[in-house]
């Protein structure tokens, strides 16, 4: 009974939302999410789902509805990009604190200045340390199959944290693919009801949630979050094995493309990927060793599985879709962590910045040529 | 049946916000809460936005609160209260919660989160008209952090941010009217009221939450600390505010205005000389400001006045 | 009453229910008076139960009863309010 239609990312993701049919998304617009909310929308507006959405009046308050709703008891979703994500900030930090199971699609995109509403990774980076679950979708499909599952871990009683779906903004939100719909019945078997445990709407049990803590508690609470963090993993891995039984497609940690035999890997988040493994094949029809190793969860870092992935390789290349002036781009520094000790020659490259197409040939250079830190720039390439 | 004995009553025996917080002595805030959640005969949930009730009340593993209560951050509350509500609406219309009354929900936000840094989410949850009680207690600064000056401090008070000195005699602005602000957004209740007036906020509680729509209560409130007078004088000072006409005590229904009370019109000086942050103004040579005050003052009685439909004698 | 000192063993999210949580005696605050009451002169109106911040009024059912000095701060408000004059602050 398959469903499948030609969808962008963000309508796709839309779908997903339609089928989980959550109780309440406080939205607000911002490039690229738009059609996310726009699609989602409408079918509300046909009554193919019933959400309650709440147009508020900017992302802080989305994110401060969002918890809201979900510590009462309603499952919540959400969606933004960039800025949004960016003025939201402070109050991701405090649903990821206060356990709200909120899931929020992100459409990747470029944070200013100067405005760019095309897709880099920078967004995501700016909140890494947010305590959120964040996974990166490659493909439409993928946006989909993430977040349809992404209430299962975000509410698993072992975890309690909002998780992102991240899809790149314009390469996957706003392009076309084939996608493959499961039936509204499996979604809404496969979620299943939402619960919390002090939903604040019950007023027979009371509970204060949102405490001030001084030094004698604050470590402790803070280290009890990114426990559950560590969980979110484990708990990641099931959920993807319950979806794989349903759909056929597994969507684990991360995708090991042609990487059992590779001396020579790449290693990136998103869309890029498919990319890569293009040039994967081509190389591999030259009988070179590459293999690509695609994340899927950035937050929580799967850094055992990592490190077990990449065991045989000489040759490691981060792709970093986002900087960190003065200091080790992201990706570069999860990877230069994991394979402390390990005597692979690893490299480090940021590529596609503000919408910055990475063409094959750029990837090509990375396996086989002499590699740049920075990838598809024009001057001066070589930069200590 | 008196409504202090109705009171009481409401709270079958479990105060919504119990001692043991660290509110200053003598604040005027729990007077404010209480008389509030007290009077409210549904269950409540109480959104707190960051200030000086939410800090001394809920000091982790501690808590003064017997409802169920959410803090989330300065700027938000109307934001988070909002989503509370549409929780609330979503699972009412999927018969997903226990039959029985609708939860109220409730706002207590200080100055500095409804005025300045709330005004955005106020704004917003106000428009998108949703069904939620916004109590702001207006003890006029930022109070939690030392006394800092906010756009609800009064022309001429001394904060710490806007300090009377040799050059200087305190703020230099006017303060925003907040209650206009929240009558231009069309919400079907809208009132002003005072901390130990509490027969007259019992009475705009009750009514506000009976709205059918969003509701505003801007509740004067004093601080001993930062207003600089003895703690035992709550009452004193906040009755010179009122009977001053510094602040006036009205509701605004379905854009209609109702005076509450007709006070004295006693001299500005009897409010301004009831505490220490105006007692620069007292100084020789500001009898100007003095006067500029009273002008002030009386100038927005007879605007207010000229606006009320109903006022008593 | 659990023990709160590991992280392990915290409630999650900081979530705290009243019942259990521990309660800080601010009768230690004052600073040399107390509220006395003489309740042959009390009408029992109610309003320093109302006024006091620190709910530290005790009643029984809607009758006054006293005051909780476990909390009570000593600000003298309930003396001042009290429109018969049946509370007074004493040295301690």
């Amino acid at each position: 009974m398959s469903d499948v239609r030609l969808l962008t990312g963000g309508e796709a993701v839309a779908h997903a939302m339609r089928q989980v049919d959550p109780d309440v998304v406080p939205v607000y617009p911002i490039t690229p999410q738009t059609p996310i909310i726009q699609t989602f929308a409408k079918l509300v507006a046909d009554g193919q789902a019933s959400t309650e959405i709440v147009n508020v009046e900017s992302e802080h308050s989305a994110m401060s509805a969002a918890i809201g709703a979900a510590l009462a008891g309603g499952r919540t979703m959400s969606a933004t990009s960039s800025q949004g994500l960016a003025l939201m900030a402070e109050v991701v930090y405090i649903a990821a604190s206060m356990r709200a199971p909120i899931v929020m699609a992100l459409g990747n995109r470029a944070l200013s200045g100067p405005i760019n509403i095309h897709c880099d990774h920078s967004d995501s980076m700016l909140i890494r340390d947010s305590g959120v679950v964040q996974l990166f979708a490659e493909n439409a499909q993928e946006a989909y199959d993430l977040m349809v599952m992404a209430p299962r871990i975000a509410e698993d009683p072992r975890v309690l944290l909002p998780v992102l779906v991240c899809l790149d903004g314009f390469t996957i939100t706003h392009s076309a693919e084939p996608v493959s719909l499961l039936p509204d019945d499996d979604v809404t078997r496969f979620v299943g009801p939402y619960s919390v445990p002090n939903a604040v709407l019950d007023t027979t049990s009371p509970t204060t949630q949102g405490p001030f803590a001084m030094p004698d508690y604050y470590f402790e609470l803070r280290r009890q979050q990114a426990a559950a963090l560590e969980t979110a993993l484990d708990v990641l891995e099931e959920v993807a094995l319950d979806f794989e039984r349903l759909s056929g497609r597994r969507n684990g940690a991360l995708e090991a493309y042609r990487l059992e035999d590779a001396t020579r890997a790449l290693v990136a988040l998103g869309s890029t990927a498919g990319t890569i493994k293009d040039v994967v094949d081509e190389l591999r029809d030259e009988h070179e060793l590459a293999g690509l190793l695609r994340l899927v969860s950035f937050r929580t870092f799967p850094t055992a599985a990592v490190a077990a992935a990449l065991d045989e390789c000489t040759h490691v290349a981060v792709l970093d879709r986002a900087d960190s002036p003065g200091g080790t781009p992201p990706l570069h520094a999860e990877l230069a962590a994991a394979l402390y000790g390990s005597d692979v020659e690893l490299t480090g490259h940021v590529y596609g910045l503000g919408g910055r197409d990475l063409h094959p040939s750029d990837v090509r250079a990375v396996f086989t040529g002499t590699p740049t830190p920075y990838l598809g720039l024009r001057g001066e390439r070589c930069l200590v | 049946m008196s409504r202090l004995k109705t009171i009481v009553r409401n709270q079958r025996g479990v105060q919504p916000l119990r001692g043991g917080h660290s509110l200053c002595q003598g604040c005027g805030i729990p007077m404010v809460a209480r008389t509030v959640l007290s009077t409210i005969r549904q269950p409540v949930v109480v959104v707190n936005a960051t200030g000086c009730l939410e800090v001394a009340t809920t000091r982790f593993p501690s808590t003064a609160w017997n409802v169920p209560w959410l803090h989330v951050a300065f700027e938000n509350a109307a934001a988070v209260a909002s989503g509370v509500e549409s929780a609330q609406r979503a699972l009412r219309r999927r018969h997903a919660l226990p039959a029985g009354q609708e939860v109220a929900v409730v706002v207590f936000a200080g100055d500095g989160g409804t005025y300045d840094i709330g005004l955005q989410a106020l704004s917003g949850a106000r428009e998108r008209g949703h069904r939620f009680l916004f109590v702001c207690y207006d003890n006029e600064a930022y109070m939690n952090t030392g006394v800092q000056r906010s756009s609800a401090t009064p022309f001429g008070a001394s904060t710490t941010t806007s300090p009377a000195g040799l050059e200087s005699f305190g703020k230099a602005q006017r303060r925003k009217d907040m209650t206009a602000i929240a009558i231009a957004h069309h919400v079907p209740y809208v009132a002003q009221a005072a901390s130990t007036h509490w027969h007259d906020l019992s009475v705009k509680v009750e009514r506000a939450v009976a709205a059918d729509g969003p509701a505003f209560l801007n509740v004067l409130t004093d601080c001993p600390v930062g207003w600089g007078h003895e703690p035992q004088l709550s009452r004193r000072v906040i009755d010179a505010a009122v009977e001053t006409c510094f602040w006036p005590l009205y509701e605004v229904v379905d854009s209609r205005y109702r005076l509450s009370y007709r006070p004295q019109h006693a001299p500005v000086e009897e409010w301004l000389g009831s505490q220490q942050r105006f007692a620069h103004l007292f100084r020789p040579g500001s009898e100007g400001l003095v006067r500029q005050i009273q002008d002030q003052v009386d100038a927005e009685w007879d605007a207010l006045l000229a606006r009320c439909d109903d006022a008593p004698a | 009453m659990a023990d709160l000192s590991t992280w392990e063993t915290l409630p999650v999210a900081g979530a705290v229910r009243p019942g259990v949580a521990p309660r800080t005696l601010t009768g230690g605050w004052r600073t040399g008076e107390r509220p006395a009451v003489d309740v042959s002169l009390c009408v029992n109106c109610l309003l320093c139960w109302l006024y006091c911040p620190d709910s530290a009024v005790t009643l029984s059912g809607e009758t006054f009863t006293g005051f909780d000095l476990d909390y009570c701060k000593g600000c003298g408000i309930c003396a001042d309010v009290c429109p018969v004059a049946a509370i007074a602050m004493v040295p301690e």
